[in-house]
């Protein structure tokens, strides 16, 4: 039984929305793996809650007709592992999303959720970083858009206004296209965990896969929100693909990595693992994308 | 309001058409366990993490702890109890618990058992490898999982006439 | 034969159907629910507790502070042991239902009775707590040292237990020429039980009695311990044990039951529950207990040793529970494991500020298998000696007999067992084809072997007590005070009584819930003592049962018992094998006979006054990701000598679930408190890395049946020993693999970092 002033179910967008702003200081819950579990621990106990759980409107993923991809915040995991436009243009999406918790979190839990509690350790928002996502948010009668990394604004603080909600994320084609990418999670186990470190690397290679064209690499727990890694993206576009230059990429990211001492996991751990996943999910994504490097990390 | 509000929820629990005014600040846990005394559906953490309360919704698993029973609206909700057939008898996945020595103390067998009713229902051919991630939503102390994975595994074969 | 086969379990179809009944799923739903305050600081004392707001949450019922105990204000020890009526054996009693004396972060200061859990929760928050702090102490030997804080006022430099051995003269043989001196620290922290059901219980009383149903595994101990704690006659609790998620040793320390049965008195008798969150489950109940073990070794060319020492400081926590039979235990495995003719030993049991350390799965022996076998390889590398010749060389031979607890070594267990795991492993050749590697991902191979003992005898009493009754139909109920836990006691036994009687198991009816009214005494499932002592027990009475049986068949018949016995459920003569009468028809004429009914029931107990040894070893490969600094068990396996096996496939499973923990123990598990404040950090499931089945190879298991002279069924400890061995295991190929013994557990990541970066592995 959880400590829960009222529960308020919304019945479209537009009535989240209203519902939000009739009830100042009311919590918005989607799939909830989070929002309850923080009732329970009497943080957010004897809130009123809105619910948005039940808007079917929100769930599904598309292709707009820009071909940019459209997923509705209220997808959970697993659809969008299943998704076969997730799977044909971002398949590293799914395969982050499905490292969350263990199958039947992947089933409630929802990208939206994911993002909108504004954590550094969530799955999803380092590929999305990655992939330069943008964020749709509705609010009563109107809906804008922002960059994904303007949405998130502090730890546990994202750019969300009283009485909106976020209703969509989109990768933008230009973002996806020709780019392939790959994620590494560290935890301290195999499954239902949440990430030491995350970091998703997505590359595009030139025609003849020998240059790197563009790399974009982002990290989960590597500071206080989900970031971009511009140093080490800067310094390898346009470089030959080799082993070098993937470990001396790798290295740069000590440069804006920032990583915090906590009972987790020390600073000094996370950022040499930071170094080696960098490493790692760059081979595995140059090799994704048709490139060739040799693999040291096999015996 | 002091939290004593209530909602008609309407739904199929074990095939079976239901409706009953619950506390809408009960987990689907609660509202299982208590207003319709379906006690296999386990507690043993309350925050999703241990998988002992896992029950199908529309025929995917769910931690009914972390699910608002007012959430339950409509939907087809599948708990261990619901696996018996009208004479008594049990699924052939239930019988391969028996025989694998797959049960010791019981807690988590029932969400394992739902988690396993819903990875054969698919109808697929999962390495055993495969068969551990999608079993990795439970925690068990007793049987290292070793006897859960051989009875989910043997069952899957023989549903599908392999081996 | 019933003994010796894989029967199906006799509650399997139960439990996987979701009709078995646990603890919470029996209580009524008038019950009131009880909740704890748990202190926020981890050392001090409670100055006042306003409940004024709590009180005012409507549903709450009542709350009752440590300033409330009034009559019930009795100290109790916790620890299920048999009772000692000798004075200085006796556990220590140094708990209260309530204290205003905080010794932990999460010590239980006051309770919160309402007609909801939500009422309940909000209460808890609303009550405010004024506190006098101490200074806090969570490190073992910091506690030991002069002016820590002082914990409990009778114990100075927070000892509770100070033991020594001694062999020989170890300051002479020392002093021999040659010696190689292998001189080393192991650590090892405490981690949790984490059975999937959390402590529950609730309590109710009826007339002057108070009944308490809880997730015991010793509802008989739980009985004693709620008298001691209400200062009630014994025999006015009433303790009934359901089936249980799971206990691994918390459940066999008294937690909540004397709270409840208090809390139940305090509102007039009525009907409170009172059901651990996880939370509280990981924070205030009971831990395996962290030692440190300091070992020196001088040890001769030829590989033997001249001498040895062992130092052991194991951090008790706040309260003396289970105290320095975990140390103990420990201590007592040394000596014998590779015995050598000059050894000292000291072993300190100490408080300090952390949650209360009690018995856990192996009670001390994982602990000691890690830094004894560690050691062992640690000793044979520095001697250039192959690690397996070196152990068979040292360890404890075919014919030796402990002098304390007269157990004997009667066949050359380790060896066969050690066989029988190189031969699984392939080791010879996968440790040929793993020397020299120089990748970032390496593999290693490992092993270690392990001492155990069954049971408590000659430290404590051994005694179990049985019924069986005979049915209408010929057909037997057995009850015994030993508890069903999830482990299978409950059809071993049936097995067990199956074998004597002449029946099929599935004639036998155990009554698996305990009813201190109603069950024969017995003290419970710890030591894996059950199948060993229950054993004696259901022979003895199932003898005796038999021994009417056939008294009323000569009745029969007039054949007499000397030359008649049961077979297949017939009543047959011995001298033709011929069928004389069913069972079932002799068990109905019985009952019914108009001119002499009887009903035919048997009870005894039997006092043990043995023990036997309980042998095995681990084999494991280990991948070793050095730049990822992580260590994956490949391929394991426990092999071991229990004795005759009564049911082999349950026996794998047990086996099973031992080496689960075992891998946890090794690599994840650890209860990560904050030394400044004592608090616990990771008290859930997410932040406790209990292993997933991502997290586990196959496992493999193998036994050596030498069956065990002093058991009737030839049978002996099976429950614990699994998780013994495992983690050395696993240290020893992480080592093979890289070159780094790793002396602290769990070696978790940040562990891997810290010593691979001292060996210079990482650039």
């Amino acid at each position: 039984m959880y400590d829960i002033k009222a529960l308020y179910e919304a019945t479209s967008v537009e009535d989240a929305c209203r519902l939000l702003k009739e009830h100042p200081g009311s919590q918005v819950i989607a799939g909830g793996s989070d929002v309850l579990v923080q009732i329970r621990e009497g943080k957010r106990a004897g809130k009123e809650l809105v619910s948005i759980y039940m808007l079917d409107e929100l769930r599904g993923i598309c292709l707009d007709a820009d071909e940019n991809i459209r997923i509705g915040s209220l997808t959970s995991f697993s659809h969008i592992t299943k998704n076969p436009i997730i799977q044909k243009y971002i398949n590293v999406l799914g395969e982050a999303v499905d490292q969350i918790g263990g199958p039947q979190i992947r089933n409630i839990g929802t990208i939206g959720g994911n993002t909108c509690n504004g954590v550094t350790s969530a799955d999803s928002a380092s590929t999305l970083f990655a992939w330069d996502a943008l964020v749709e948010i509705a609010g009563e009668g109107y809906r804008r858009v922002v960059p994904i990394n303007e949405f998130y604004i502090k730890a546990s603080t994202v750019a969300l206004k009283e009485g909106e909600i976020q209703t969509a994320i989109i990768i933008p084609k230009k973002a996806y296209e020709g780019y392939k990418g790959h994620y590494i999670k560290y935890a301290m186990r195999e499954a239902m965990d949440i990430a030491t470190t995350g970091c998703s690397v997505n590359v595009k290679l030139s025609a003849d896969k020998k240059t790197f064209e563009d790399v974009r690499i982002a990290y989960g727990v590597a500071g206080p929100i989900p970031m971009r890694v511009h140093t080490a993206e800067n310094f390898i576009r346009g470089k030959e693909v080799n082993e070098e230059n993937i470990e001396a990429f790798a290295q740069k990211v000590l440069e804006d990595i920032n990583p915090r001492d906590s009972w987790r996991a020390s600073k000094a751990f996370r950022c040499h693992i930071g170094v080696v996943m960098a490493r790692k999910a760059c081979e595995k994504a140059v090799k994704q994308a048709g490139g060739k490097v040799d693999d040291r990390t096999e015996l | 309001m002091t939290g004593q509000s209530y909602k008609l929820v309407s739904c199929t629990i074990n095939g079976k058409k239901c409706e009953k005014m619950v506390d809408v600040r009960s987990s689907l846990t609660d509202m299982l366990r208590n207003d319709y005394r379906l006690t296999s559906v386990k507690k043993g953490c309350e925050v999703g993490e241990c998988g002992a309360c896992n029950v199908l919704i529309d025929g995917e698993a769910f931690n009914s702890c972390i699910y608002l029973a007012v959430w339950a609206e409509g939907k087809d909700i599948l708990t261990l109890e619901g696996l018996m057939g009208p004479n008594g008898e049990i699924s052939d996945l239930q019988q391969a618990f028996i025989d694998e020595a797959a049960v010791q103390c019981g807690f988590c067998t029932p969400g394992f058992v739902m988690s396993a009713t819903e990875i054969l229902n698919s109808g697929k051919l999962y390495s055993k490898e495969e068969l551990r991630k999608l079993l990795s939503g439970h925690l068990c102390r007793c049987t290292g999982y070793e006897n859960i994975l051989v009875a989910v595994e043997k069952t899957m074969k023989k549903r599908l006439g392999v081996e | 034969m019933e003994v010796g086969k894989s029967v199906v379990r006799v509650d399997a179809f139960d439990k996987v159907t979701g009709r078995t009944k646990y603890t919470d799923d029996l209580c009524d739903a008038s019950a009131y629910v009880a909740k704890i305050l748990h202190s926020t600081i981890a050392h001090g004392r409670v100055l006042s507790i306003d409940t004024g707001e709590a009180e005012k949450i409507e549903g709450v019922v009542k709350v009752v502070t440590c300033f409330d105990l009034g009559e019930y204000k009795n100290y109790f020890p916790t620890a299920g042991h048999p009772w000692s009526t000798d004075v200085s054996h006796q556990d220590v009693a140094d708990r209260l239902v309530l204290t205003d004396e905080v010794k932990f972060y999460g010590d239980d200061i006051a309770a919160v009775i309402a007609e909801n859990e939500v009422a309940a929760s909000q209460a808890l928050r609303a009550i405010k707590v004024e506190y006098e702090e101490y200074p806090v102490v969570t490190d073992v030997l910091e506690a030991m040292k002069d002016g820590a804080p002082q914990i409990h006022k009778d114990y100075p430099n927070n000892i509770l237990k100070h033991t020594s051995i001694s062999r020989g003269n170890y300051a002479e043989a020392v002093k021999e020429e040659g010696l190689t001196v292998v001189d080393r620290w192991y650590e090892t922290e405490p981690v949790q039980h984490c059975h999937i059901e959390n402590f529950i219980c609730y309590a109710y009383a009826e007339g002057k009695r108070i009944t308490v149903v809880a997730s015991t595994q010793i509802p008989h101990i739980a009985r004693r311990v709620v008298g001691q704690a209400l200062g009630i006659p014994w025999g006015d609790v009433r303790v009934i044990k359901p089936y249980i998620g799971g206990g691994f040793g918390n459940k066999q320390d008294i937690l909540y039951e004397p709270l409840c049965a208090f809390l139940s008195l305090k509102v007039g008798g009525h009907l409170v529950k009172l059901d651990c969150s996880r939370e509280e489950t990981f924070v205030a109940n009971r831990t395996r207990h962290g030692i440190k073990f300091h070992i020196i070794s001088h040890v001769r060319k030829d590989g033997t040793y001249a001498a040895r020492k062992i130092e052991m400081f194991s951090n008790q926590g706040a309260y003396a529970s289970h105290g320095h039979s975990i140390a103990a235990k420990g201590l007592g495995a040394f000596p014998q494991l590779y015995p050598c003719d000059n050894v000292e030993g000291d072993a300190y049991t100490v408080f300090t500020n952390r949650p209360v350390a009690g018995a856990m799965r192996g009670y001390g022996i994982p602990q000691a298998m890690f830094a004894v076998e560690s050691h062992t390889e640690d000793v044979a590398k520095i001697m250039g000696i192959a690690p397996i010749d070196f152990r068979l060389k040292n360890l404890m031979p075919q014919g030796y007999k402990d002098g304390f607890s007269k157990n004997e070594n009667y066949y050359d267990t380790f060896r066969q067992c050690i066989e029988k795991g190189k031969a699984y492993m392939d080791y010879d050749n996968r440790l040929k084809e793993l020397s020299n590697q120089t990748g970032r991902i390496r593999t290693g191979i490992g092993m270690a072997a392990f001492w155990y003992n069954t049971a408590v005898w000659p430290i404590s009493l051994e005694s179990s007590s049985s019924r069986l009754v005979l049915n209408q139909d010929g057909s037997v109920t057995l009850q015994l005070g030993e508890t069903e836990i999830g482990q299978g006691a409950d059809t071993a036994f049936s097995q067990m009584a199956a074998e004597i009687l002449g029946i099929s198991t599935d004639e036998v009816h155990i009554v698996s819930n305990q009813d201190t009214d109603i069950t024969p005494f017995g003290t419970g499932a710890y030591a894996s003592r059950q199948t060993y002592v229950g054993g004696f027990s259901i022979a003895k009475t199932a003898a005796l049962l038999k021994e009417k049986i056939l008294d009323y068949a000569y009745i029969l018949t007039n054949m007499p018992p000397s030359i008649t016995d049961i077979k297949n459920s017939m009543i047959i003569r011995t001298t033709d094998n011929r069928e004389l009468i069913s069972l079932r028809d002799l068990a109905t004429e019985a009952l019914y006979s108009p001119s002499d009914s009887r009903h035919i029931t048997a009870e005894s107990t039997a006092q043990i006054k043995s023990n036997a040894y309980s042998f095995g070893c681990c084999f494991a490969e280990v991948e070793v990701d050095i730049d990822m600094c992580k260590a994956k068990v490949k391929k394991i396996i426990n092999v071991h000598d229990c004795g005759k096996l009564i049911n082999p496939a349950l026996a794998k499973a047990q086996v099973e679930g031992g080496m689960s923990m075992g891998i946890g123990y090794a690599l994840s598990e650890i209860q990560l408190v904050d030394k400044k404040t004592g608090k616990v950090l990771n008290d859930n499931l997410l932040d406790y890395k209990l292993s997933t089945c991502m997290d586990h190879p196959h496992l493999e298991t193998a036994f050596i049946e030498n069956p065990e002279p002093t058991s009737p069924f030839g049978t002996k400890s099976l429950g614990e020993p699994p998780t013994c061995p495992v983690a050395p295991a696993i240290r020893n190929a992480v080592m093979q693999a890289t070159g780094v013994g790793v002396n602290e557990l769990p070696m978790r990541p940040e562990k891997l970092y810290e010593y691979f970066n001292k060996a210079g592995l990482l650039k």
